[in-house]
C-alpha cells in the first residue's frame, strides 16, 4: 500500500475499489465524526448515528472527496468540514433522512461510543472530540496491524504482554517480575519483548497514518498531532 | 476491535514520542523540550556516568533529508570546539530508526530569562560573549542562520551557549589558511543542499535577515550578523524587531545606531564581522565614539565629559579658583 493508494483508491472509479477504500476511510473516521456531531449539535444518539451513515454514504458517493484538494489541508481538517457541511445542508434543507434510507450500513458500534460520549460531553470542545478520537481510532487500528503481524510472526507472547502491561488501565501496573511469572519468562526477556511490541506498535501506527494522509508533510504534521507534540 | 480507554491513550501517545534507547549507552530521563523536527530528552550516559541531552528526530527515515540535517549538525558542532558553542558527543540512529544527536545538558536559563535581571553593561557584555563564538565559526565558513534569543543559554555558571546549529550551512566566507580542511570535513551533502541550499526559507520571523527571508541562496556569515543586531534590539527593547518596541525610546542614540547599522537590509552597509560589532559595543562602554554613529560637537563633549567626569570637573574648579585668585590679587 503506497501513501496515496488509499485516497486515490477512495476517489476511484471503481465501485468496489471505491467501497474497501471507504470502508478504509470510516474505520478510522467514524467515531469522531459520530461524536462531534453528538458534541457540536447535541442530537440525538439514533440521528447522530443516521448522520454518521449517511456521511460515509456521500463519501462512497464521490460528493466529497472529488473536492479534496491535499495541498490546501489535511484529510482530518476537511472531513471535520465536511460534516460541517453536511449537517447544515440537510437542516437547512429540513431533508433529513431517516435512519436507514440510502446509507451504506456499514457495522458500526455506535452503542459503545454512545457510552463514551455520556461521560466526554462535559469535557473540551466538539473539535477538540473528533481530534482526540481520531488518535483513538489511529491507534486501535494500529493495535490490529500489530496483533496482525505478531499473530503471522509467531511473536503473540510480545503482543499479550503488551496488551498486558500497556493496554490495560490497571493501577497500579504489574511489575516486570511479576509480568516474568505470570507468563514463565525471564525478566530479561519481558524487558526485550515489550521493547520489540513498542517499537512494533510505533511502526504499525505510524504505517496506518501513512496510509491516511496523502503528503509527506501532511504525514510528518499529523504524526506530530498523534504524538501530541505542541511544536513551539 | 474495542477502544481504549482515554488514559491508555494518553499513555501511548507519550510512548510514540519517547526515544527507544534499547541498545544504546543512554537512559532516559526525562523530556526536555520539543521543536519542528524532534524533541529533546534528557537521558544518563551510563558508561561515562553523566548527564546529557538527546536530541531525536520524531520520525525514523529520509523524509526531507531530516535525519541528513542532523548529522551535519553533529558534524558541524563536532568540528566547532569552542566554549561558547554546545559540544557533541555522540550520534547515530535508534533501534527504531530514529537519528538522533547527543550533547553537552546544559542547565540554565535562556538568554530571555536571563535578561530581565541585567543592567545595561552586562547585557551588552553578554552579547560580546554571543558573538565570540559566532565570530570563530564564521571564520572557519560556517553561519549559524536560526540566531535568536531561544538558541542562546546561560548555563549555571554564566557560561553562554549559541546552540541549535541545525540550519547551520558551509558560506562563501574565504576561509584562512589551514582551515579549509574543517569546513570540507562538515560540508553537506548534495541532499543536504537541496534542504538549506535552493531558496528555501528556513530561519526566525524578526531574526532573520532580509535576504535570508527572500530564500538567497548566497547568503554569507552577514545575515548572522543581522541576527546579532536583532539579539541586542530584543536584549535592549524587550522586544523583537518588527515587533512593538517596549522601550525603545530608553536606547542610548549609539547603540540604536549600532542595532541600525547590523540590521541594514543591504549586508554591505552591515558590521563586516561580528568582531567589528563588539568593537563597537566596546567602544561605547568605554564611553567612546562608535563607528556606528556619527555624533555632533554637542554630544561629543557630553560624552567626554560623562567619561572624563572627574578630571573636568576638578580642571573646572582649579581654573575658578584660578580666576578667583587673580580677580582678589588685583584688589
Amino acid at each position: 500500500m503506497t501513501r496515496h493508494s488509499l485516497l486515490a483508491a477512495a476517489q476511484s472509479n471503481d465501485p468496489a475499489t471505491r467501497s474497501w477504500a471507504i470502508e478504509a476511510i470510516a474505520a478510522a473516521y467514524w467515531r469522531p465524526v459520530y461524536k462531534y456531531v453528538r458534541m457540536k449539535w447535541n442530537i440525538a444518539p439514533e440521528d447522530a448515528a443516521d448522520f454518521t451513515q449517511e456521511f460515509f454514504t456521500r463519501l462512497l458517493e464521490k460528493e466529497f472527496l472529488d473536492s479534496y484538494d491535499s495541498g490546501k489541508g489535511r484529510l482530518r481538517t476537511f472531513l471535520r468540514t465536511c460534516a460541517d457541511r453536511l449537517f447544515m445542508n440537510q437542516t437547512r434543507n429540513s431533508k433529513r433522512l431517516k435512519r436507514g434510507v440510502g446509507s451504506a450500513h456499514l457495522c458500526l458500534d455506535f452503542m459503545e461510543a454512545e457510552k463514551e460520549v455520556a461521560t466526554e460531553l462535559l469535557s473540551g470542545s466538539p473539535e477538540d472530540s473528533f481530534d482526540k478520537e481520531w488518535v483513538r481510532s489511529i491507534f486501535v487500528l494500529g493495535l490490529a496491524r500489530l496483533q496482525a503481524s505478531c499473530e503471522s510472526g509467531g511473536k503473540l507472547i510480545q503482543f499479550e504482554l503488551f496488551e498486558r502491561y500497556d493496554l490495560e488501565d490497571a493501577d497500579p501496573k504489574p511489575s516486570y517480575a511479576q509480568l516474568a511469572t505470570e507468563f514463565g519468562l525471564a525478566t530479561t526477556d519481558v524487558t526485550n519483548y515489550l521493547a520489540f511490541a513498542r517499537r512494533e506498535f510505533r511502526r504499525c501506527v505510524l504505517d496506518q497514518l501513512r496510509e491516511m494522509t496523502t503528503s509527506e508533510e501532511e504525514f510528518r504534521r499529523e504524526a506530530q498531532a498523534l504524538f501530541g507534540v505542541k511544536v513551539t | 476491535m474495542k477502544s481504549l480507554p482515554d488514559r491508555v491513550v494518553a499513555r501511548l501517545q507519550a510512548d510514540m514520542q519517547r526515544p527507544d534507547l534499547s541498545g544504546t549507552r543512554y537512559n532516559l530521563l526525562r523530556y526536555v523540550a520539543c521543536g519542528g523536527m524532534g524533541s529533546v530528552w534528557l537521558a544518563e550516559d551510563t558508561v561515562l556516568k553523566r548527564r546529557v541531552a538527546l536530541k531525536v528526530l520524531d520520525l525514523a527515515g529520509p523524509a526531507d533529508d531530516l535525519d541528513v540535517r542532523l548529522l551535519r549538525e553533529a558534524r558541524i558542532l563536532a568540528s566547532l570546539e569552542h566554549p561558547g558553542i554546545v559540544p557533541v558527543h555522540d550520534a547515530g540512529t535508534l533501534a527504531d530508526g530514529r537519528a538522533f544527536c547527543c550533547m553537552k545538558y546544559v542547565e540554565g536559563q535562556t538568554l530571555a530569562q536571563h535578561i530581565a535581571t541585567l543592567n545595561l553593561p552586562d547585557r551588552l557584555g553578554l552579547l560580546e560573549r554571543i558573538a565570540e563564538p559566532l565570530d570563530f565559526a564564521h571564520a572557519r565558513g560556517f553561519i549559524h542562520r536560526d540566531l535568536k534569543p531561544d538558541n542562546v543559554m546561560i548555563g549555571a555558571f554564566g557560561e553562554v551557549l549559541v546552540m541549535d546549529w541545525g540550519l547551520a550551512k558551509v558560506g562563501v566566507t574565504s576561509l584562512e589558511a589551514g582551515e579549509t580542511e574543517i569546513a570540507t570535513a562538515a560540508q553537506p551533502t548534495q541532499n543536504s543542499l537541496r534542504v538549506t541550499g535552493q531558496g528555501s526559507v528556513l530561519g526566525t520571523r524578526g531574526y532573520m535577515s532580509p535576504e535570508q527571508a527572500r530564500g538567497d541562496i548566497e547568503v554569507d556569515h552577514r545575515t548572522d550578523i543581522f541576527s546579532l543586531g536583532a539579539i541586542l534590539t530584543f536584549m535592549l527593547t524587550g522586544s523583537a524587531p518588527g515587533e512593538l518596541p517596549a522601550a525603545s525610546g530608553s536606547v542610548p542614540r549609539p547603540l540604536r545606531a549600532i542595532c541600525e547599522k547590523a540590521m541594514a537590509a543591504d549586508p554591505n552597509a552591515r558590521y563586516q564581522s561580528a568582531r567589528e560589532m563588539t568593537a563597537d559595543i566596546t567602544h561605547y562602554l568605554n564611553g567612546e565614539p562608535v563607528s556606528a554613529y556619527p555624533e555632533g560637537l554637542l554630544e561629543r563633549s557630553g560624552r567626554v565629559f560623562a567619561r572624563h567626569r572627574t578630571a573636568v570637573v576638578l580642571v573646572a574648579v582649579y581654573l575658578i579658583m584660578r580666576v578667583l585668585f587673580i580677580l582678589f590679587a588685583r584688589r
